[in-house]
């Protein structure tokens, strides 16, 4: 790990909370790293474990979810949804070695501009002493796994 | 019964002006299960004159205290007994912890003298531990001499919720007065319970401290307190050595006896007037050690 | 898929992107990318110009796919999906890229910030491939509204929705109509008495031929969506049939029950059997269950005896109801903050400390002093005036140990209280203020009369209010002195701050509205629409969206009829198809799905042995999608392919 390693983080952020929080933060002119891209979902609900999977493998270092807080999910549970695949999900990263702090759930209303920027610097630094993100070794390429057509459910 | 082993910080006037603090304090705490255990070497913590003239020394003045409860093992908490110790090395934990250039200037100073702070020492007041730890019901159940009729007036000072703290409120504390009652004691109503003392103005701003001696000893002798009951040594001075002054600057009569918490507790566990250092003040208590 | 032609156009947003980002080499970055036909950089893209750069680009260059890169899509997605319907081409074949809010705002250094853009963009426009159109739909709106809190600015909304023709329920949770405004006693800066101005209001509300007023009622759970609402009111049991009462007051009087009036702020006592106040609407007493004798023991049962319309009905349970309405206002109100959390300034401690809400009381002819401002001494009111008053600004307002905001009305109340104070006692009154805010219609001209009327204004907040001798003194520091200062006084008056009121979170859940850092309900738009919510045909007026004047109050309390009578009136509401949808091919029957909806917009089919998606009912969440094993489920304009592509670039790049 050199000191110039910029990680990439790539977002999941709910449309109604999160992803409004994230508008509030560059409304407010808030400053945080850029290395957060941020994939608006309508709700964390969406958010399936091969998303996941399939950005560290292409190159994420760290991956964010981050939706609304209990209770106030626009579509009423989605977010009890994501906490409770959110358990299984942490169960498969580890074992795939994906270390603990470069994966994150976080809650974020619309009105927590700051508490967004902040969380953002927080997992910036976190997944940058995590060091690159690497794949284990004998990890199958691109070409030889084949992502099925919309598949990668959790059954959950 | 199990003893709660703890670090213990007495603080610069532990061992000089408010001996009788320390002398009650260790003879209560065996009675109660507690441990205290002095920290070796440990240096002034600054108070309030360092953190206004040298701020920065004042934190590496109060970490090295830390290091030293820290390093002492045993995980225990750091129990101090006076507001103002309290204060400032919360104070110095929480600048720690919160800006990197105190955390480095720190690190900095205590390597220099083969030491290390890691933040992980929690420092509370005796008052918290007896309150908390060893509980009400406990205490409750250890009183020997209730003090049925005694009526007190707890003052806490300004430190003790100041900053606010998850242990007391700034402006309606209760834990003395929880502990005063389990002693069978009267506690009255006394709104400038938590008002400033006066302090370090005492030296430097005479005339002006004495104003709030005053107000505090008022409110207490309006509502019959028949003492008032202290958990800081410097309030504890401030509100009895200056009495007299007090009385001749502005024409009172207050002849209120100032006790500590720990003195009171003391009494009613069964111990003697005399052992708990009851006789080393200046208004002198009078009945209250003889019940 | 046939030939993807995509559009890139890259925006400057004036110089808020364009001075982060470098806008022409984004451009050059997305021109290289595949299928990119066109991409272009522009000033303002949102702007008549930029909008017209779009739809000839994709008239003449047979584009079928555009990329906005810009702000958010919170901001203009509709904007520019509008767009493309113009030029013919399906508003869905749109995607933006967020640059502003989410890159060059909040990043320091413009080459991240550039980088950072290319990496945006380029999974906008790999998405943006797989977008297909999709077929808006639309929705019948039910002709009638529901307007939940019956205080100033809930009656303005249920009459303008009214007088329009259209059916509106007006839900009330206390047992009369009125809100705050109903125990006022003069308004600034008219000095209007409030009653006077508010009662025919609330006589006409409930007497509108239009308004059905359900009062003492509170709404238990919503159903439904924009148009079709379903809304679960639960109607309270007073005890007494509201048809059969006449309101002659016989109960209240013989009830032998003293409670304290929290109409009164404690000052007074009402009845077990009570109405809150004499001009309450309905003019129909309430049961107070847990201060009943009857309830508690069994015993007396007096108001039933003495009732000469026989109206009173200790068996009477609550009732359910359901409405079906297209539309809600939430105009839930206010609540002030609790002194007591703060015993400094004396409320709890010493009893002639009043919260200026008290003091509306004692001023008022209907309060417990007849209108004359009394001292108390042990508990009762003596008739001694007192000598000096003093009226404390900012009580748990502008403080972080309590609400850092400004509670906006407080000011010109506490120049109110100063005026009728001094006005009814002659008494020394003095202001203890950091500002004074009054930047209303005649605000300004009521402080000027205020001073030249002999108020002492002291800057600088009442720190502490302490008795000594008997005596109350304020301690504050006079800023314009530069002194500390005990200013002994025999009253004071405490104006707290506004805060949301109690239960303001369950009432958000239940309408799905959400709330702000200072706990009130959120608009859409601090800006541009005040009185919208994140749920659409869900509004909020009044208080409930932020301390405000009555001025204020009524004018949202309008505009909400406004929105409401807008949707109405059209008749029909855009539906998003953004809905899940199942491939009926591929689904295995598994039914994992079907309890994860919270629309139960899924059911299992037993012929087909396949599950299938109700379009009316779902709302796009995804979460069904995010859960099924076989791929069958998925949602559109957020599928897996989309999604994925997206985060092939951003995790690349």
């Amino acid at each position: 790990m050199t000191e110039s390693f910029e990680p990439r983080i790539v977002g999941f952020l709910c449309n109604w909370c999160s992803y409004a929080g994230a508008d509030l933060a560059g409304v407010s002119r808030l400053k945080y790293p850029a290395n957060l891209r941020i994939i608006r979902v309508m709700c964390s609900g969406r958010v399936e474990p091969s998303f996941i999977l399939k950005a560290f493998r292409d190159g994420a270092d760290g991956v964010l979810v981050a939706g609304c807080h209990p209770g106030d999910c626009h579509y009423m549970e989605g977010n009890y949804k994501t906490m409770r695949r959110w358990v299984m999900i942490e169960g498969i990263l580890e074992d795939f070695g994906v270390e603990k702090g470069r994966f994150r759930l976080a809650w974020v209303s619309a009105s927590e501009g700051d508490r967004f920027a902040a969380l953002v610097r927080e997992m910036v630094e976190d997944v940058r002493r995590l060091g690159p993100f690497r794949l284990p070794e004998g990890t199958p390429d691109q070409a030889t796994l084949a992502v099925a057509a919309g598949g990668g459910g959790s059954g959950a | 019964m199990t003893m709660r082993r703890y670090w213990y910080y007495p603080g610069c006037s532990g061992h000089a002006s408010a001996r009788d603090y320390q002398r009650s304090v260790a003879l209560i705490s065996p009675a109660l299960g507690l441990d205290l255990v002095e920290v070796e070497d440990w240096n002034c913590c600054g108070t309030t004159a360092m953190t206004s003239v040298e701020p920065r020394l004042s934190v590496v003045l109060s970490a090295r205290n830390l290091a030293l409860a820290e390093e002492a093992g045993g995980r225990a908490d750091l129990v101090v007994t006076c507001n103002s110790c309290y204060a400032i090395l919360r104070r110095a934990q929480e600048q720690y912890a919160r800006r990197r250039e105190v955390r480095a200037e720190v690190d900095e100073a205590l390597a220099g003298i083969g030491r290390r702070y890691s933040g992980t020492v929690r420092v509370r007041h005796l008052l918290e531990v007896l309150v908390r730890d060893v509980g009400l019901d406990a205490l409750r159940e250890r009183v020997r001499r209730p003090l049925s009729g005694l009526r007190l007036a707890p003052y806490y000072g300004c430190l003790l919720g100041r900053p606010r703290n998850d242990f007391e409120d700034p402006e309606e504390p209760l834990s003395m007065d929880r502990l005063l009652e389990a002693t069978g004691a009267t506690v009255v109503r006394f709104d400038r319970k938590s008002k400033c003392c006066g302090g370090a103005l005492i030296t430097t701003h005479e005339e002006a401290a004495l104003e709030l001696v005053r107000e505090v000893l008022s409110e207490a002798a309006a509502r019959e307190a028949r003492a008032v009951v202290t958990a800081c040594p410097m309030c504890q001075f401030n509100l009895d050595a200056y009495q007299a002054k007090v009385n001749a600057a502005f024409g009172t009569r207050l002849r209120l006896p100032v006790l500590y918490f720990s003195q009171v507790l003391g009494l009613s566990l069964g111990f003697g007037a005399s052992e708990l250092g009851l006789g080393q003040r200046f208004v002198p208590v009078g009945g209250v050690g003889k019940l | 898929m046939s030939e993807v032609r995509i559009a890139v156009y890259v925006c400057h947003c004036g110089t808020n992107i364009a001075d982060k980002v470098d806008v022409a080499g984004v451009r050059e970055f997305a021109r290289r990318l595949p299928g990119v036909e066109v991409a272009r950089d522009y000033q303002y893209m949102c702007a008549d110009p930029g909008q017209e750069l779009l739809r000839s680009d994709i008239r003449e260059r047979g584009i079928n796919r555009v990329v906005v890169a810009s702000c958010s899509p919170r901001m203009h997605e509709a904007t520019f999906r509008q767009v493309l319907e113009s030029a013919g081409l399906n508003g869905y074949l749109f995607e933006m890229a967020n640059i502003r809010e989410h890159c060059s705002w909040v990043t320091e250094e413009s080459e991240l910030a550039t980088h950072k853009a290319r990496a945006l963009v380029a999974a906008a426009v790999k998405r943006v491939r797989f977008h297909a159109p999709l077929e808006e739909r639309y929705v019948e709106v039910n002709q009638k509204a529901l307007v939940v809190g019956g205080g100033i600015a809930g009656i303005e909304a249920a009459l303008k929705i009214a007088r329009a023709g259209k059916k509106v329920w007006l839900v009330e949770r206390g047992p009369s109509i009125g809100g705050k405004m109903a125990g006022l006693d003069k308004t600034f800066p008219t000095l209007d008495c409030s009653a006077c101005i508010l009662t025919p209001k609330m006589v006409e509300a409930a007497q509108h031929p239009k308004i059905t007023l359900l009062s003492y009622s509170e709404v238990e759970g919503v159903d439904g969506y924009v148009g079709n609402f379903q809304v679960t009111v639960r109607r309270k049991a007073r005890y007494v049939r509201e048809e059969d009462c006449t309101g002659c007051g016989t109960c209240y009087q013989k009830c032998p029950k003293k409670v304290p009036s929290e109409f009164d702020g404690g000052l007074s006592h009402r009845k077990a059997i009570y109405v809150p106040f004499p001009q309450a609407v309905p003019n129909v007493p309430v049961i107070d269950r847990s201060n009943c004798i009857r309830f508690q023991t069994g015993r007396c049962g007096a108001c039933e005896k003495f009732c000469p319309r026989d109206a009173v009905d200790f068996e009477q349970e609550d009732e359910f109801l359901t409405l079906e309405v297209g539309a809600v206002i939430v105009a839930t109100g206010y609540e002030t903050f609790q002194p007591q959390e703060a015993p400094q300034w004396g409320w709890g401690r010493y009893e002639n400390v009043l919260t200026a809400r008290q003091l509306e009381r004692l001023v008022n002819a209907s309060g417990p002093t007849g209108g004359k401002v009394l001292l108390r001494r042990d508990g009762e009111f003596t008739d001694e005036v007192p000598k000096s008053v003093a009226v404390l600004h900012c009580i748990g307002s502008r403080d972080e140990n309590y609400y850092p905001y400004c509670s906006r009305l407080c000011c010109m109340a506490s120049l109110k209280l100063a005026h009728l104070i001094r006005e009814k006692t002659g008494a020394q009154v003095y202001s203890f203020y950091i500002d004074i805010r009054s930047a209303g219609k005649g605000y300004e001209e009521f402080y000027t009369r205020v001073q030249a009327e002999g108020i002492q204004f002291i800057r600088g907040k009442g720190a502490e209010v302490l008795e000594r001798d008997g005596q109350l003194y304020v301690h504050a520091e006079d800023t314009l002195l530069g002194a500390y200062r005990e200013v002994p006084v025999d009253m004071v008056v405490l104006s707290t701050a506004v805060t949301p009121a109690p239960g303001a979170e369950r009432v958000a859940q239940i309408f799905g509205i959400q709330r702000g850092q200072d706990g009130f309900f959120l608009e859409s738009h601090p800006k541009l629409e005040p009185l919208k919510t994140a749920t659409e045909g869900i509004y909020i007026v009044g208080c409930c969206q932020g301390p405000k004047d009555i001025p204020d109050s009524v004018a949202q309390g309008a505009g909400g009829a406004a929105e409401v009578l807008s949707l109405l009136t059209a008749g029909r509401v855009q539906i998003s198809p953004v809905v899940a949808e199942i491939d009926a091919e591929a689904c295995s029957g598994c039914k994992v799905c079907v309890p994860l909806c919270p629309y139960s917009a899924i059911k299992y089919d037993e012929e087909r042995g396949a599950c299938g998606v109700n379009e009316a009912l779902c709302k796009g969440c995804g979460t069904c999608v995010a859960s099924c094993p076989s791929g069958a489920l998925s949602c559109r304009h957020f599928t897996d392919e989309q999604i994925y592509a997206q985060i092939e670039e951003v995790s690349s790049l």
